[in-house]
């Protein structure tokens, strides 16, 4: 994976002094409150309820063992004994002091970690692919990419005071599983006729308050031509995003407002003046530069497997435990004899996404002996193990099940997102956790869970929309009405290479009749499946609204009329 | 009212300035450009232009830094001005952009004096991307 290197060290080195600076000067009266608040999201911190929050930045989301036991000390020394894995990769603290926050960034920049771009009218950390470099269906590993654009879009000069936050995924694999069209610019990496890779892009996709599903503007962009392009976009945005309303800002509405057509044109006109400048576009990357960054990312050597993996089927055929794991918790790697194995934070009555240090560093000793140093946070507040011998998972496994780390629920209704919610966030309206805490009681049962089958709950606390729930297969989505916490549902959501929003069923639950009517929901489901095959998902495709409305509304119908 | 440079702080210099309409009719010609201006109709006219002044009507939005960078990419070679609500920590990305100079009020100019407006960018990720990073 990729390691910081001079360069990097000393640009976070410059970086920090500038805040302590920015710091100062903001304590001194130099700098206003209003001029201070960009320049400190821009590092990463927000101002929260009850207290500051960090964010710190897992571009791609991938971590060694360092990182992640460096995260832990974090979470010890300055925080409460954990953090919170987001939905774009990246770890929250919660109750770090300010003035506490420039030495969390020197302890995080000793391992090549930062908090840089995690928040504000910038271009946000660069996400991919959970499973890149090890997923069997990928065509290449989309991590170069997003490195490439981490380090293009640093501290970018053009594009620090956009009119909104931009945020860009990547994706190497058919499998859409970095949920590019819910993004600001998607990039589906593909091939071409004669089979050179580039990018479908997309643009203008996001959930928040107008979900809309990115549409393509350029059905195939060589590589090389990526920085130009990308750039292009920014710079038509820049110039012409609306700045009279904050919610609507984003280059969705742009997009819709102008229309794809109008919007392409454009981009390709400033494209084209940008390959025509004097001397060349400003960012095509020296080769030399990309091949070390492609470099960093080479396989781990993994020696494929020539026979069965014997301790791995004795211990399925003796250990139901380990078994169920197994079946939902493992995929299969590219190279024979090896897996993915996925680690949820999401126990029954936890909160999603949450990890104590202790977690942690059991996290990051099992990457170091088992997944060649490596560990990845999945924009489903889960951590993977990528790269690991199947015949080790029963030794794992028994490492998580002692740390309440086992929980074989991986794309089921027990694996809940949820964002931080009213309990910690200024923005929310509604709780999230308390409601992902009473699901994952409520279906604990992994018989239960196994028989339900595919699942994605996803639940937001406010309309904008950090939990994802429009793309859910249920989304809840939390709103204050008259004093009190209401929850909308909405079936039908799909975060995958189709991309699908939600469809709203009606009135909203209060938080006591949430849980009750998810239930109502799975039991229709039960009864209404052709068979145990068909998911919920694909059940609702072939039965519409109707029956789950029925199953949600049916007895209590009339008692609100929202 | 002064206008900071690589140099520094020094008075703003006297200057009459004329819409883009006008450019066409002159020489050495100083222009304000609204930062929702096509600078492409002025590409027609650079050679006759000295000075064009970039407006930020407030920090936080960043139009004129995109619009600086199109006026370079369109070749234009004369001084380039934003003024302004720019704050210090922005003049380096000014710079960064193709503008040679920032204005600004007496006001600011009290509460970010002349040493917070550096020049100096540290190291650049996108100079490394083309191979010439100084580190």
């Amino acid at each position: 994976m990729y390691r910081h290197d001079e360069f990097d060290q000393a640009f976070l080195r410059a970086r920090i002094e500038r805040f302590r600076d920015q710091v100062a000067r903001r304590l001194s009266g130099a700098l206003t409150e209003e001029e201070f608040r960009p320049l400190r999201l821009q590092n990463g911190v927000y101002l929260q309820l009850h207290a500051y929050m960090l964010r710190v930045a897992i571009p791609y989301g991938t971590l060694n063992s360092a990182q992640m036991r460096r995260l832990a000390d974090i979470a010890e020394r300055w925080d409460r004994g954990y953090g919170h894995f987001t939905t774009r990769q990246n770890i929250q603290f919660n109750w770090p002091r300010l003035q506490d926050i420039p030495d969390i960034l020197e302890a995080l920049a000793e391992v090549g970690m930062h908090a840089i771009q995690t928040s504000g009218n910038c271009v946000r950390n660069v996400t991919a692919d959970h499973l890149a470099g090890a997923a069997a269906d990928e065509i290449e590993d989309p991590r170069p990419t997003a490195e490439l654009l981490r380090q293009w879009s640093t501290d970018h000069p053009e594009f620090a005071f956009l009119p909104r936050k931009f945020k860009i995924a990547v994706s190497g694999a058919p499998r859409d599983r970095a949920v590019t069209r819910a993004h600001d610019i998607g990039l589906r990496m593909i091939r071409d006729g004669v089979g050179q890779p580039g990018y479908e892009v997309s643009v203008g996709g996001g959930l928040g308050r107008t979900p809309v599903v990115g549409q393509v503007i350029r059905d195939f962009l060589p590589k090389a031509h990526l920085l130009p392009y990308v750039e292009a976009i920014l710079r038509v945005y820049n110039l012409h995003g609306r700045r009279d309303n904050k919610h609507k800002a984003r280059i969705k509405i742009l997009m819709l407002e102008r229309g794809i057509e109008a919007l392409r044109a454009e981009v390709e006109a400033e494209f084209a003046r940008q390959m025509a400048a004097e001397g060349g576009p400003a960012v095509i990357p020296d080769p030399a530069v990309v091949a070390r960054i492609e470099a960093a990312f080479a396989p781990p050597p993994l020696v494929p497997a020539t026979g069965p993996a014997e301790a791995y089927e004795t211990a399925r055929r003796s250990d139901p435990v380990f078994r169920a794991w197994t079946d939902t918790n493992v995929l299969p790697h590219r190279v024979p004899g090896h897996a993915i194995a996925t680690v949820t934070l999401k126990a029954p009555g936890a909160a999603p996404g949450d990890a104590t240090a202790e977690q942690m560093r059991v996290l990051a000793d099992l990457a170091r002996c088992f997944s060649h140093d490596e560990l990845r946070v999945s924009h489903e507040q889960n951590i993977v193990l990528p790269h690991v011998r199947l015949d080790d998972l029963p030794a794992i496994h028994a490492v998580l099940r002692r740390h309440g780390l086992a929980t074989a629920n991986a794309g089921l209704i027990g694996d809940v997102i949820a964002c931080p919610g009213l309990d910690y966030c200024a923005l929310a309206t509604a709780r999230s956790i308390p409601i992902a805490q009473e699901i994952g009681r409520r279906f604990a049962d992994p018989e239960l869970q196994r028989a339900i089958g595919e699942m994605r709950i996803k639940i937001s606390g406010c309309i904008n929309a950090c939990g994802h729930h429009h793309v859910g297969t249920i989304g809840i989505l939390g709103l204050e009405k008259a004093g009190r916490e209401n929850y909308q549902i909405t079936l039908g959501g799909d975060h995958g290479e189709n991309l699908t929003l939600g469809e709203r069923a009606g009135p909203g639950f209060d938080a006591e009749e949430v849980v009750p009517a998810i239930e109502r929901l799975i039991r229709a489901y039960l009864e209404l499946r052709s068979g145990p095959e068909e998911s919920f998902l694909a059940a609702y495709r072939r039965l519409g609204m109707a029956p789950f409305k029925a199953a949600l509304y049916g007895a209590t119908e009339g008692r609100h009329a929202a | 009212m002064p206008i900071v440079t690589r140099n520094g702080f020094a008075p703003v210099p006297p200057a009459d300035f004329h819409p883009p309409e006008a450019a066409a009719a002159l020489r050495a010609a100083a222009i304000d450009l609204p930062n929702d201006a096509d600078p492409e109709r002025l590409a027609p006219h650079f050679d006759r232009i000295a000075l064009i002044r970039i407006p930020f009507p407030v920090f936080a939005d960043g139009r004129g830094f995109s619009l600086a960078r199109r006026l370079r990419d369109l070749g234009y070679r004369g001084r380039l001005r934003a003024a302004g609500h720019l704050i210090a920590d922005q003049f380096r990305l000014a710079l960064a952009c193709g503008f040679d100079e920032v204005e600004i009020d007496d006001a600011l100019a009290a509460r970010q004096p002349e040493h917070l407006w550096r020049a100096e960018t540290g190291p650049d990720p996108r100079a490394r991307l083309r191979g010439r990073a100084a580190g």
